[in-house]
Order: structure tokens, then C-alpha cells, then sequence
């Protein structure tokens, strides 16, 4: 089913995916600090001593992380780590923030993101992101995943058609929603409303795709929907999340950066971190000693 | 620093696994003390406690399911849980090895003794000291001194090449002398069997306290 998925994803997004050739070949600078794994693949996302600021209280403290590309990255640590706050930054929607500020610098495609050439919802459009609580427009299910297309002036009915179902197949929701397009979304459950949420994201065809604890408000069930959608989706973008639930990082997640009170403590592949992890801090937070 | 309950089940999990590694020193005591003193009553002792240890090894395994399906352990917690799973199997096997010895020492207590065991004997000593120090590497989180356990292996294959040799000439002098030296031969190659798995705990030690997998590697890979 998820390779039904992925296919009809692959064959009406846009996106090329890079032969496995390409992506190794490329000559990223990858961070040498020596408790990090190195990347085999491209990155996507770098983060250069990055500080953030909220008013006075620093609450990152200089990080620097590769994102690879195709992959799903996760962010753990206790709340108040700073994690989400990272995240936010990705697609800068700390921006709306009265009094917060940076230092340092995050790169998408190598190009500075904070630069003032970068047209910011343009890179909303590539970077997408999806929240804990899911928020449908209080519209149709048709209307939600139309809204970023029609935005961006497309309006021709029949490419719009394609465009939502081929959204709402990546999210894995087109087989339950077919028959009331046009109904309210707020009639969905939880588990539908989020990979609405989803859907709506993907629209736009972003290239990185960012979830804030996006199935902390669901039951196992949706949240393994989910999980498994993570696995096809990240065949086309770069994911990066967010989660409180360490079993969840370890399941879903190539790589895993641990935040500690504003500090990247270690970043790792996941199966390292998870059997091995490098730093006594990640190993008391990951086996539930502290945090 | 948070205590948690987790952390008293897996203690109660190494008591279980020192108790099993106890009683399997104690069998392959048993075992070359039979063989040494040509006691056939003790080798029939040694095979029928054998079932102690296996149902340890089962009990085991069971502790280690249960943890890893309730409390999906992770970093250092997934270790040692792997880790017991590993030395229990390793820690019947040894058992299972002292078994066979007794059941050599049965046959061989048939015919008088072929020469006086020299050895043998030492061989059983250094296997004795590799299984002890590699379960209190274990116990103790020590990966110098598991370290040292794998170092302790060449000896006993060296040890076993020797009295291999030796046999050998005693069967080509004396064809009686036969069935008697290729049961000493298997004696000797069932404790060479069990440094093996000595040095396997051990290896499994070092993964448990360093997190780094040095089976199937070379000496210098391993350091």
C-alpha cells in the first residue's frame, strides 16, 4: 500500500530524485566536531553556530547540525531544550516572535535563509511545517489542500484535481476522504485532520518538511499511520521532527540530534545513539535517568 | 540522578545470570576433579545437575523477552539486557562442554589410567580462571579485565596443540592406547571448546561497557 503511495507520489511530484551516485558525490563540507557521525548523504539543511535569542533568555547556544537530504532527522531532549525552537527557525517562523533574535546562520541548499534576497514565503513553500495540534481551515477537506496552490495562482480545475488527490495519497488519506471532498474537514478525526494537515503541507511541494510533535495528540494507532507515511514521504523530501517520544525517534528517524538546555549534546545515525550513544547525557536521558 | 524501578530488575537479572555462571564453574570443577581423580560417582553428579543450569538459561531468557517487550530498554539498558540473553547461552554451553568431559571420564575409568595427567589439568585450570574472570569482567563493568580473558585463549589453544601432539605419539607407539588417547583428545579439545566461550563473555563484556562490537575481528581491530 505504501508503495502504491509512494509511486503515485513519485510520478506526479516534480521532484527528481538524485541517483544514490549523485548524492554522495556532492562535496558538502560536513561538520568535523568529533562527536558527530558523518552524513552519507547530501545536506540539506546546515546549521552554523546558530544562537537564538528570546528577548534576554539565550535559548540556543551555538549549534551546528547537518540535516541529510531524504532522510528523516529527529530532534529529542527534555522540554525547554530548545528543540522546537531550532525547528521553528528552519522555516523562520520565530520571525513573528516580538524581541527574538540570532546569531549564526541556517542554509538551505547552501543559500542563508536569513538573507534579506530570500522571499520568506517562498521558503515556507519549501519548507513546510506541521504542528502538534492539527489546524484544518474551518473549510472543505477539497478547500484545505487547495488553499497553498491556489495561493501560488493555480486555478485550473483539473490540474488542482490532481494536485489534491496526489496531496492527499501522499498523506494516506485520499481512500477515506474520495467520497466527501467537499464535506468539512472538521468532521475528520484527530489522526484524518493531521494527515490533512499533511496533505496541505505537501501541496506546495516543499522540499523539507518539518513536524513538531505532529502525533502527540494522537492514539498509537494514528500516530503509527503516521510513522509509516514518514517512510514513503522521505523518498521525496527532507524531514526533519520534533518528538517527546524517544521510541518514536528510534523507529522513524535515520539520524537523532539530543538538545540539552540549548546545547546539541550529540547527533548521531539513530542506531547508534540509541544502542551506543557517544555522550553520558544522552545515555541518562535516552534510558530515563534524567529529564 | 532519578532511581528507577527498571534499574532494580536489572540487577535481579545479573544476580540470576551470576548464579547460573557460578554453578557452571562449579560444574566444570566438578568435572576435572572427576577426570583427575578418576571418580565416576562425581562425573554421574556433574551429568545429572546439568538440567539446573538449563532451566537458569531458559529463566533467563524469559527475564530478558519480558524486558525488552515492557520496557523497550535503550542505549547501555540494551546492552546488558542483549548481553545476559548472549552469556546465558554461552554459560550453557560451557555447562553442556563439562558434561561431556564427565561422560568421557566414565568411559576412560573403564581401562586403567593411560599416563598421569599433567597438562590436562592445567589446561582445566586456565579455562576454570578464563570463565571466572570474564563473569567478573561482567559483574564488575570491566572491560580491562575482559580484555585480559581474551588474551588467555592463545594459551589454551597452544596448550591443546601440545597435548594433541602427545596423544598422537602415544596412539602410533600403541595401537591399545587408541580409544583411551582419542578420548583425552576430545577431553582436551572440549576445554579448549569451552575458553572459546569464555572468550566470547568476555568479548560480549567489552561491547556491553564500550559499546563496541569486537567479535569477528582481528587483535589490533579490537584494542
Amino acid at each position: 500500500m505504501l508503495d502504491q503511495q509512494y509511486r503515485t507520489i513519485t510520478g506526479s511530484l516534480p521532484l527528481a530524485v538524485p541517483s544514490l551516485m549523485t548524492m554522495q558525490g556532492g562535496d558538502q563540507g560536513y561538520s568535523t566536531a568529533p562527536q558527530h557521525d558523518h552524513a552519507p548523504a547530501k545536506s540539506k539543511l546546515l546549521v552554523r553556530d546558530f544562537s537564538f535569542f528570546y528577548g534576554l533568555t539565550q535559548a540556543l547556544f551555538k549549534i551546528n547540525v547537518d540535516i541529510p537530504e531524504y532522510q528523516v532527522t529527529a530532534f529529542i531532549g527534555p522540554s525547554g531544550c530548545g528543540k522546537s525552537t531550532l525547528l521553528r527557525c528552519m522555516n523562520r517562523l520565530n520571525d513573528l516572535i516580538e524581541g527574538a533574535r540570532h546569531e549564526g546562520d541556517i542554509l538551505l541548499d547552501n543559500e542563508d535563509i536569513f538573507s534579506p534576497a530570500i522571499d520568506i514565503t517562498h521558503l515556507r513553500k519549501r519548507v513546510g511545517m506541521v504542528f502538534q495540534k492539527s489546524n484544518p481551515f474551518p473549510k472543505s477537506i477539497y478547500e484545505n489542500v487547495a488553499y497553498g496552490p491556489r495561493l501560488q495562482g493555480l486555478n485550473q480545475r483539473t490540474v488542482l484535481d490532481s494536485v489534491i488527490e496526489h496531496s492527499l495519497q501522499g498523506a494516506g488519506l485520499w481512500e477515506e476522504v474520495k467520497d466527501r471532498l467537499h464535506k468539512s474537514a472538521l468532521g475528520l478525526s484527530g489522526g484524518q485532520q493531521q494527515r490533512l494537515c499533511i496533505a496541505r503541507a505537501l501541496a506546495v511541494k516543499p522540499d523539507v518538511l518539518l513536524m513538531d510533535e505532529p502525533c502527540s495528540a494522537l492514539d498509537p494507532i494514528a500516530t503509527g499511520r503516521i510513522e509509516e507515511l514518514l517512510f514513503a514521504l522521505k523518498k521525496e523530501l527532507t524531514i526533519v521532527i520534533v518528538t517527546h517520544n524517544m521510541q518514536q525517534a528510534a523507529r522513524v528517524s535515520d539520524w537523532t540530534a539530543f538538545l540539552y538546555m540549548g546545547q546539541l549534546v550529540e547527533f548521531s545515525l539513530t542506531k547508534n545513539l540509541f544502542t551506543a550513544p557517544a555522550q553520558k547525557q544522552t545515555e541518562d536521558y535516552i534510558t530515563g535517568r534524567f529529564g | 540522578m532519578r532511581l528507577r524501578h527498571f534499574d532494580e530488575e536489572l540487577d535481579a537479572l545479573k544476580v540470576t545470570l551470576v548464579r547460573m555462571a557460578s554453578l557452571a564453574e562449579d560444574q566444570i570443577d566438578r568435572a576435572l576433579s572427576a577426570l583427575i581423580n578418576r571418580d565416576s560417582g562425581q562425573a554421574r553428579q556433574v551429568i545429572s545437575r546439568d538440567h539446573l543450569i538449563n532451566a537458569l538459561d531458559v529463566e533467563i531468557d524469559e527475564e530478558c523477552l519480558r524486558l525488552l517487550a515492557l520496557h523497550q530498554p535503550a542505549a547501555r539498558d540494551l546492552r546488558l539486557v542483549t548481553t545476559a540473553m548472549k552469556i546465558s547461552t554461552e554459560l550453557e554451553r560451557i555447562s553442556d562442554l563439562a558434561e561431556n568431559v564427565c561422560e568421557r571420564t566414565i568411559e576412560l575409568n573403564e581401562e586403567p589410567q593411560l599416563k598421569p595427567y599433567i597438562d590436562i589439568p592445567r589446561m582445566g585450570n586456565i579455562v576454570r580462571m578464563m570463565v571466572k574472570e570474564s563473569i567478573d569482567a561482567f559483574v564488575k563493568d570491566d572491560s580491562v579485565l575482559a580484555r585480559k580473558v581474551l588474551a588467555s585463549d592463545d594459551l589454551v589453544d597452544n596448550l591443546m596443540e601440545q597435548i594433541f601432539r602427545e596423544l598422537l605419539s602415544f596412539m602410533s607407539e600403541d595401537s591399545r592406547m587408541i580409544t583411551r588417547a582419542t578420548r583425552l583428545s576430545f577431553v582436551a579439545k572440549y576445554l579448549e571448546r569451552m575458553a572459546d566461550h569464555a572468550t566470547n563473555i568476555a568479548e560480549l563484556v567489552v561491547y556491553l561497557v564500550e559499546g563496541k562490537i569486537i567479535r569477528h575481528t582481528t587483535p589490533t581491530q579490537s584494542t
